[in-house]
């Protein structure tokens, strides 16, 4: 392996968590994906490597397979998640006026990280919540009813408290 | 997405935000880390709790607790008493009928709840409240007196028909997986619920879970299998919790494992999770996703009937459906067959969402009117602005006007008019709407989810995006509407799975009912409805600007210019029509031409 050891090392802890949690066959595949997705916030190549290897599954269906779902990113995400549900109901309550907010705030487009990666914007379809639409969620923090000139007291949240 | 295990839901309305919310909020999220609960909490941001008189207020699920009038120095308080203690911080707690459930209110005379009827009244994490609501007496009444045939006939005699949009008879599908060959038999539960706008698989599931576990049962029962999955998309965090708590409650009481209720039926079952790909929802990409491999679907036949997960003969059903099926069992097919129209049985549930007075979610009998859904369970168009169309049936559905508002919502008569059933979402639109928009709207959304495994999908509404965004965009050309036409019925006869085949659907429904706005998008490069951006100008009225500066200082990019009580201007090229500046002036000074 060619990355530096403590990348590697936690890489291999979140891989190995994930594949004793659930078990190390092919229909646990997704399950352990997501595991892994969520504690490193991407899939590095590495850990589709160890992946590959603990499930004996080919590379490529593994490539194959994180690239098919949207939860899953191959690539580094930044700091802060922000999801803009781009769904109908929500569109229709006034989404559109808080996309344009949230593109013009963070000055990125939609899948795009920010250079200095604390941002990174991906949009979603409907997340079920649309009786508070519009919807964004921050990292693992849902906003509903958000109106486009709150966005920007949003994001300072984020920036103030976790930098 | 983690587990929480416990939601509070905080006012940020400006009238808590008066009275201090702000201030609380973050005082209640730095006790949180203090104690060591953030990641057992979640915190999320609404609106609109309660009486919104004594604000600050929040609300706390699943014990659905109601706080308000504290501030900041009463949240170390509450923290402790609630969060650490378990004990609900009397001092603050309000009493329960003064919040507002917002997605799910008491019914209204026309609506009637079957599956929906224990969501809100019974606690979905404790077995015996189900119970106690004559819970698994349909499991108890068909294992121990009914054969698996009889169980079947039963529901065939109820109506029964597949909530997840097709409509197929469920008594049918089970008689088919019933009849495959073989000893393994999977039983699937299609929790996938992928329509925007459509939340009533997941308010079941989290408000009770054990109706879904208990028909899942019942179909295992009837048609011969030991193993069954949920499959829920991973957007539902807390809907898979539930589940998964309900399950073990299930097996600890022997409703679920070996010898079911001391007979020799066993039956286990095991919940799945999506990674967030919208064509799972349909069953064989389904199917294949629980397989570990990319969720693309495959051609049908071989039904899953008789090859499905891992190539045995599997039976998908959608949540609502089995939500169904104890109530049929318990009270009889002839009492299920009495609500409904002739062809189309029993209640229905709907997410009611968009320009309504009373969004969220509704229970009717099948064969009430669109009106009466709209107008007398929905309470009529919000601001009382005009209706202009309803969508129903979610991506794959389509756009119906006015003219139709008297139509039965029934399964046929949807599918007569040019939409669908599908699964529940009913998206209600004002006069102020633009059709050309909305079709582009779902076209985005099938595009994007289009798995690509075939062209006419792929390709096709890619084709058909590009010139709703170029009608949409301003640049519309005669020949246009023909050639989307065409291209729907390509991708309608050639694509292989629903998503597909359905894609088309808000298009054609538009063109046929409201292809006028479509005409003078292209030919006069208007927006009737004054939605589609390169279509319109914000303007400033001078007669009613009183100089304020407010546009100037909200609008994202300094395209307002004015002194300080001056009339402001807008200067065209640099406005992004984002629509700031008009939400925010306060004297109606901002117009859209
Ligand atoms: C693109 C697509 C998405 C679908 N999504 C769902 C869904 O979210 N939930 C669901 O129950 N059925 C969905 N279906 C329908 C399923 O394929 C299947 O018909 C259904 O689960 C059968 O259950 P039922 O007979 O109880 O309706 C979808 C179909 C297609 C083509
Ligand atoms: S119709 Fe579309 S979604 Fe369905 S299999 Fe073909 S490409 Fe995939
Ligand atoms: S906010 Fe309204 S009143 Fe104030 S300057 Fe702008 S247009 Fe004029
Ligand atoms: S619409 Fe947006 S960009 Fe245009 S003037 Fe108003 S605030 Fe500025
Ligand atoms: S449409 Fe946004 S949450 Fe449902
Ligand atoms: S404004 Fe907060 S509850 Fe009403």
């Amino acid at each position: 392996m060619t990355i530096a050891t403590i990348d590697g090392k936690v890489v291999l802890e979140a891989v190995n968590k994930a594949v004793e949690e659930h078990g190390a066959t092919i229909d646990e595949l997704i399950p352990i994906l997501n595991d892994v997705n969520r504690t490193l916030g991407y899939l590095p190549a590495n850990a589709l490597d160890e992946i590959s290897r603990r499930l004996r599954v080919p590379k490529s269906q593994l490539f194959s397979v994180s690239s098919f779902y949207r939860m899953f990113s191959t690539k580094p995400r930044g700091k802060h998640v922000v999801q803009f549900c781009e769904s109908a109901p929500c569109h229709v309550v006034g989404g559109r006026q808080v996309w344009a907010s949230l593109l013009d705030h963070l000055k990125i487009g939609p899948g795009e990280t920010s250079p200095d990666g604390n941002w990174t914007l991906i949009t979603t379809s409907c997340l079920g919540v649309c009786g508070v639409g519009p919807v964004i969620i921050i990292d693992d923090d849902i906003y509903g009813n958000v109106a486009p000139d709150q966005i920007a007291e949003i994001l300072a949240r984020y920036s103030e408290t976790r930098e | 997405m983690k587990y929480y295990r416990s939601h509070v839901l905080v006012c940020v309305d400006p009238d808590c935000l008066h009275r201090g919310a702000h201030e609380a909020l973050d005082a209640f999220q730095d006790e949180l880390v203090a104690q060591g609960l953030i990641d057992e909490v979640q915190v999320l941001e609404t609106s609109r709790i309660g009486a919104c008189s004594q604000g600050p207020e929040m609300m706390v699920y699943p014990e659905g607790v109601h706080y308000a009038g504290y501030t900041v120095d009463d949240i170390p308080f509450i923290v402790e008493e609630h969060f650490l203690k378990g004990r609900v911080a009397k001092k603050f707690e309000l009493p329960a009928e003064t919040a507002i459930d917002e997605e799910l209110s008491a019914p209204t005379p026309k609506e009637m709840r079957v599956v929906l009827r224990n969501c809100g009244q019974i606690d979905p994490e404790n077995i015996e409240d189900y119970i106690a609501e004559n819970g698994y007496m349909g499991l108890a009444k068909a294992l121990t007196s009914m054969t698996p045939e009889q169980v079947i006939d039963e529901v065939l005699a109820s109506g029964l028909r597949g909530r997840g949009g097709a409509g197929f008879p469920t008594a049918r599908k089970w008689q088919f997986c019933r009849a495959s060959a073989g000893q393994v038999k999977y039983v699937i539960c299609n929790a996938d619920e992928g329509d925007p706008g459509a939340f009533m698989n997941r308010r079941v599931l989290e408000g009770d879970p054990h109706a879904v576990i208990e028909g899942m049962i019942i179909a295992a029962y009837a048609i011969g299998s030991s193993q069954g999955y949920v499959y829920c998309r991973a957007e539902y965090p807390i809907a898979v919790q539930t589940l998964n708590i309900a399950i073990e409650q299930a097996r600890a009481m022997g409703f679920l494992g070996q010898n079911i209720l001391g007979t020799d039926f066993s039956f286990d079952l095991e919940v799945r999770m999506g990674a967030g790909a919208f064509v799972c929802g349909e069953e064989t990409a389904l199917m294949a996703s629980i397989e570990g491999k990319r969720g693309e679907p495959r051609p049908r036949p071989p039904f899953p009937a008789v090859s499905g997960l891992w190539a045995k003969p599997s039976n998908v059903n959608n949540v609502e459906t089995y939500a169904n099926v104890p109530q049929i069992i318990t009270n009889g097919a002839a009492w299920y067959a009495g609500f409904g129209t002739e062809k189309s049985k029993g209640t229905k549930t709907f997410a009611l969402a968009g320009d309504v007075k009373h969004t969220g979610l509704i229970e009717v009998p099948f064969g009430l009117s669109l009106r009466e859904v709209v107008f007398d369970v929905g309470g009529g168009i919000k601001d009382d602005k005009g209706f202009k169309a309803i969508q129903t049936g979610g991506p794959m559905g389509g756009c119906l006007p006015e003219a139709y508002l008297d139509l039965p919502v029934d399964y046929e008569s949807l599918t007569a008019a040019g939409s669908m059933m599908g699964s529940g979402g009913l998206v209600v639109m004002d006069d102020e709407t633009c059709m050309v928009d909305i079709a582009r709207f779902f076209m985005e959304f099938t595009q994007e989810e289009s798995c690509g495994k075939c062209t006419p999908c792929r390709v096709g509404t890619k084709r058909i995006l590009e010139i709703l965004d170029r009608i949409c965009g301003g640049e519309g050309r005669e020949g246009d509407i023909e050639l989307l036409e065409t291209l729907c019925e390509q991708i309608k006869q050639d694509s292989l799975c629903g998503l597909g085949q359905g894609a088309p659907t808000p298009v054609v429904s538009t063109l046929k009912h409201f292809r006028d706005e479509y005409e003078i998008h292209i030919r006069e490069k208007r927006c009737p409805a004054k939605v589609c951006k390169a279509l319109i100008r914000y303007e400033i009225l001078p007669e009613f600007c009183t100089g304020c500066t407010v546009c100037a200082r909200n609008c994202p990019t300094a395209a307002i210019t004015g002194e300080r009580r001056q009339t402001h201007l807008i200067d065209v090229d640099t406005c992004i029509r984002c629509g700031i500046c008009m939400q925010v002036c306060n004297f109606n000074a901002i117009v859209i031409r």
